[in-house]
């Protein structure tokens, strides 16, 4: 399996403050990974550091088998928020992208401009948030990229155009067969359109698989109050919470678990992920609730 | 937005805890059961499937190989996903026996004073261990 992207030790500092701190992880291409995780876990910090608009403090970052230079065609970014040109119309925006980048496709620009039904006449400042964030999802993928990054591509669109933008990003995805690596906070989408998950946590990835897997291999066993310190070979717990009389506990298993003790519940991917936030490094809830924000 | 041609229409739940590829799986096997789906029909493209759904393109094409697998399917490349098989039929002819069957047991279960969350969670946690002794 290649990587598309590769993290080692990888550090940002401001002044004083850690935005990342050790960050180590491997992203496999080929396939459209979530990234998901509190605020302030870094996530942000990483895309950035990926596409070369920061440099790390220390640390090594690797992008598609290379350090990461700013405006390299085979990786396209889209920003926190869409951002565009407001002056500029949507005609505008496609001629710059063609005089910028050498591998710029401009017949998919214009058709996915006319799919979407943007008018090329439009100042991008007069357009809606789901017209913009399309208008920058079409100038991002045009240039043909083999990796795609968007940090929260779609966290202020409505659901009709954050099912539209996402329904285009599959198309595109299809089409062209690039890696993605999108973080956002809205699971529910991830779990439609990723098929690879990252949770990272404070910097550190604690879970990290396909998205199959993620939801075969985990459950939650709910029975009486019990130790649990010996779960069994093959079993990791991933979260617990006790009242005096019942034990709840989050399980990740490649086995079924069939003791009758228990009653053993699917999860869904909202719930492994909240999971795995809320259990790491004791101070539980108040991670939840920053991770729900 | 139609779908092009009689094909059928997928659609994911996503607060189900099922993996989206087998949610599409079930899909065609039910399509298949209910006779929407007869052999020689073709199944919508990845692409289509994707644009429409907006679900990861790996997603189907895990599902259609899954399909393919079972014989349910044949992907003719360049052309696209064909069903080979029908499901039901011959299987239609013993819902009503085993429908009966079923009904005993309930009648049981009741009598032995099992309300219907508890008939339900004994039926649901019995067809759950089943299901995944035989893998």
């Amino acid at each position: 399996m290649t990587s598309a992207l590769i993290a080692d030790a990888l550090t940002k500092r401001y002044g004083r403050r850690s935005a990342l701190k050790d960050c180590t992880l491997d992203i496999p291409a080929g396939h459209v990974v979530g990234l998901v995780g509190p605020n302030g876990a870094g996530k942000s910090t990483l895309l950035q550091l990926a596409c070369g608009l920061l440099d790390p403090t220390a640390g090594r970052i690797e992008v598609l088998g290379a350090r990461p230079v700013s405006g390299s065609p085979r990786v396209g970014f889209v920003a926190q928020d869409t951002p565009v040109y407001a002056g500029l119309t949507v005609a505008d925006h496609l001629r710059m992208g063609a005089h910028l980048n050498p591998s710029w496709d401009a017949v998919l620009a214009e058709r996915r401009i006319a799919q979407v039904g943007l008018d090329p006449a439009q100042k991008a400042g007069k357009l809606s948030g789901g017209q913009r964030a399309q208008l920058a999802l079409t100038v991002a993928a045009a240039k043909r990229p083999h990796l795609l990054l968007l940090d929260e591509p779609v966290a202020a669109l409505d659901p009709l155009a954050r099912r539209n933008f996402l329904q285009g990003l599959m198309e595109l995805t299809a089409e062209q067969g690039m890696s993605i690596v999108m973080s956002s906070h809205l699971v529910a989408d991830l779990e439609r359109v990723c098929d690879h998950l990252i949770v990272l946590v404070a910097s550190r990835v604690r879970v990290a698989g396909d998205v199959d897997d993620l939801l075969a291999t985990h459950h939650r066993l709910v029975g009486r109050r019990r130790d649990t310190a010996d779960l069994g070979a093959g079993r990791a717990l991933v979260e617990q919470s006790h009242t005096e009389v019942q034990s709840t506990l989050v399980v990740r298993s490649t086995a079924p678990i069939v003791d009758p003790s228990w009653q053993v519940d699917r999860l869904d991917l909202e719930d492994i992920v909240l999971a795995y936030m809320s259990g790491a490094t004791g101070d539980g809830p108040d991670r939840v609730l920053e991770g729900q924000r | 937005m139609e779908w092009g041609g009689e094909v059928i229409e997928f659609h994911l739940d996503a607060r189900s805890g099922v993996a989206p590829y087998m949610q599409l799986i079930r899909q065609v096997r039910h399509a298949l059961r209910l006779g929407v789906l007869n052999e020689g029909d073709k199944l919508p493209t990845v692409k289509e499937v994707v644009a429409r759904v907006a679900i990861n393109p790996n997603t189907v094409s895990k599902a259609y190989r899954e399909l393919e697998y079972e014989g349910l399917v044949t992907a003719r490349p360049g052309l696209g996903t064909f069903v080979t098989r029908t499901l039901g039929g011959d299987s239609l002819s013993k819902h009503e026996p085993l429908r009966q069957g079923l009904a005993r047991w309930l009648t049981e279960a009741r009598e032995a004073g099992l309300d219907d969350e508890s008939i339900e969670a004994l039926f649901l946690s019995s067809f759950r261990a089943f299901s995944e002794a035989r893998g």
